[in-house]
């Protein structure tokens, strides 16, 4: 009975409570729709797995290979544009460096679709690209929008911050005479990259990779701004399931397999790390 | 000499790298604001008349005050909630010493991995399910499910950087338990406690994700963003974009003033001690 009341415990009991109510609860409730019949709204069918078994056989193995391609496609590229940057801002910028981190999270606080709004202008036919275009060289670049490329795009802009931010707390995990002893030792850049650098930042990248894997994964806003028809990614499936077509335990199959994806990796993760260094940098 | 880097070179270029791709952040949100000063009813480019008219049409119209309102609303209550529960779930996180604690980290930073869409389903059936109707209160609820593991993580970071012998020292010298939270915790905690409620606060105004599932009939202003969006161009769009965006913008200066203003005058009665 004492470790109810140690201070932590007692800390610990209003979030704690709050989120088994609010996250474990629903996900739990989806995890039993999952197994009911076909367009039914209630929980008290005979459960079955046909659900799971139609999710193969019809096509939404389409979406799901569309949300895991970008997503690995995303973080492929977010990684070498943010590691430099997160470099600097860890090691060089010196007092500079509170200003950039202040520069890079103010737009994570503005909605992210006035911002999709925004390459929406941009990319639109007659927009700021094509009308500059225009009226410059006299070519017409329209057919921006609404494609693949336009999507990786937005995935890109709007997941920047949460691959840089990890990045720079693992950089900034690695003390710096540890470099120069090995470049004292004769290692060349790449060398002391690879071997000094990039095992000791591991933390954060892994941190950075899956956070913006998982996020690019049930993303939805992007392709659906951008994209518009051009593809569909397993959060539109979901939602329309759910809505369009009133189809509740078929949504919730969609999501309980995308959520064991997600968790998987998480999991993975958080096996690997741990959190106390990584946060409070001890 | 292989032994000298950083070298001036590297940091010009990871200096002009780092511009480049600020100003590929702020590109599009300065095309949003370009656009709503445009005449025409649909966006052409190069941009051939200037108005504000939209403007006053935008902060007349009834329907963009209840956004507002809403979306207000649904902020506030979730910046307060948060905050509180946050406060302690970050003593928990990081401060004290607990058996299960290494368990508790993860599991209340798992809201923050996972897709939001899929969040704000579960919350719909699940308020569905206990006979709730969806409205903006609702909304509150489920922004908090992704708001409060920000906020605790937030406020973690400084409370790692705690010392907890000031507590212990309060304690010796006779303080009570409230005495300590009020003249020792909170004050050295209350950086984080700012960032993270304005964190809260914007992260909350800014939600279309799990705004989209769970308000029911209530709408927020980046729903009705988004609906518009969808469906076709109004000057409206870019002008709310603009409007909210600039709010957001004078919020973070006045707190960023606000805040420089007690460090200068704490460091004013410090020096004339």
């Amino acid at each position: 009975m004492n470790w109810i009341r140690q201070p932590g415990v007692v800390a610990a009991l209003p979030a704690a409570i709050f989120l088994f109510v609010g996250f474990a609860g629903p996900l739990l409730m989806v995890f039993g729709y999952s197994f009911m019949p076909e367009k039914t709204f209630t929980l008290k069918q005979l459960p079955t797995v046909e659900n799971y078994v139609s999710v193969v056989t019809d096509s939404y193995y389409i979406s799901f290979t569309w949300s895991v391609f970008l997503a690995a496609l995303t973080v492929l590229l977010l990684f070498p544009i943010c590691y430099p940057i997160a470099y600097g801002m860890a090691k060089l910028f010196g007092k500079w460096a509170k200003l950039v981190t202040a520069l890079i999270a103010i737009p994570l606080l503005i909605s992210e679709n006035i911002r999709l709004f925004g390459w929406v202008l941009i990319l639109l036919k007659n927009g700021i690209f094509d009308g500059t275009m225009q009226s410059l060289f006299d070519v017409s670049v329209s057919g921006l929008l609404y494609t693949v490329p336009a999507i990786v795009l937005g995935l890109v802009y709007v997941y920047l911050p949460f691959m840089l931010f990890p990045l720079v707390i693992g950089i900034s995990m690695i003390p710096d005479v540890v470099k120069e002893a090995a470049a004292d030792l004769g290692a060349n850049r790449w060398q002391v990259f690879r071997e000094v650098e990039l095992p000791l930042a591991m933390p954060g990248i892994m941190i950075g990779c899956i956070l913006s894997f998982i996020l690019v994964l049930g993303s939805l806003a992007e392709s659906k701004i951008l994209g518009g028809q051009a593809i569909v990614m397993i959060a539109d499936d979901i939602e329309s399931a759910f809505t369009f077509a009133q189809n509740w335990p078929k949504g919730s199959v969609l999501s309980v397999l995308l959520i064991a994806l997600s968790g998987f990796i998480v999991f993975t993760l958080f096996r690997r790390i741990d959190l106390d260094q990584v946060i409070g940098r001890r | 000499m292989t032994g000298t880097f950083p070298t001036r070179h590297s940091t010009t270029l990871t200096a002009i790298w780092t511009i480049v791709v600020l100003l590929f952040l702020y590109i599009p949100m300065m095309a949003v604001v370009l656009a709503s000063f445009s005449k025409l009813r649909y966006f052409r480019f190069p941009i051939t008349g200037w108005t504000t008219e939209w403007y006053s049409k935008t902060l007349e119209s009834l329907s963009v005050r209840d956004l507002l309102w809403t979306s207000l609303s649904v902020a506030t209550l979730v910046t307060v909630l948060s905050v509180g529960l946050a406060f302690f779930g970050a003593l928990a996180f990081a401060r004290y010493d607990w058996t299960g604690r290494k368990l508790y980290q993860r599991l209340v930073l798992l809201p923050i991995f996972f897709p939001q869409a899929v969040l704000g389903l579960s919350l719909l059936l699940w308020f569905s399910a206990l006979g709730i109707t969806t409205s903006w209160k609702t909304a509150v609820f489920a922004h908090m499910i992704w708001i409060v593991p920000i906020v605790i993580l937030i406020i973690s970071i400084q409370v790692y950087s705690f010392d907890s012998a000031l507590e212990e020292a309060a304690f010796d010298l006779g303080a009570s338990r409230w005495q300590v939270m009020k003249e020792i915790t909170l004050p050295i905690m209350s950086p984080g406690i700012v960032s993270g409620g304005i964190f809260a606060f914007l992260l909350s105004w800014g939600n279309f994700p799990l705004s989209l599932f769970s308000t029911g009939a209530d709408q927020t202003v980046p729903e009705w963003l988004y609906a518009k969006m969808v469906s076709g161009y109004t000057p409206m769009v870019p002008t709310l974009g603009s409007l909210t965006m600039s709010g957001a913008a004078i919020l973070l200066l006045l707190i960023y003033l606000a805040w420089m203003a007690i460090v200068r005058r704490k460091r004013g009665r410090a020096g004339s001690q």
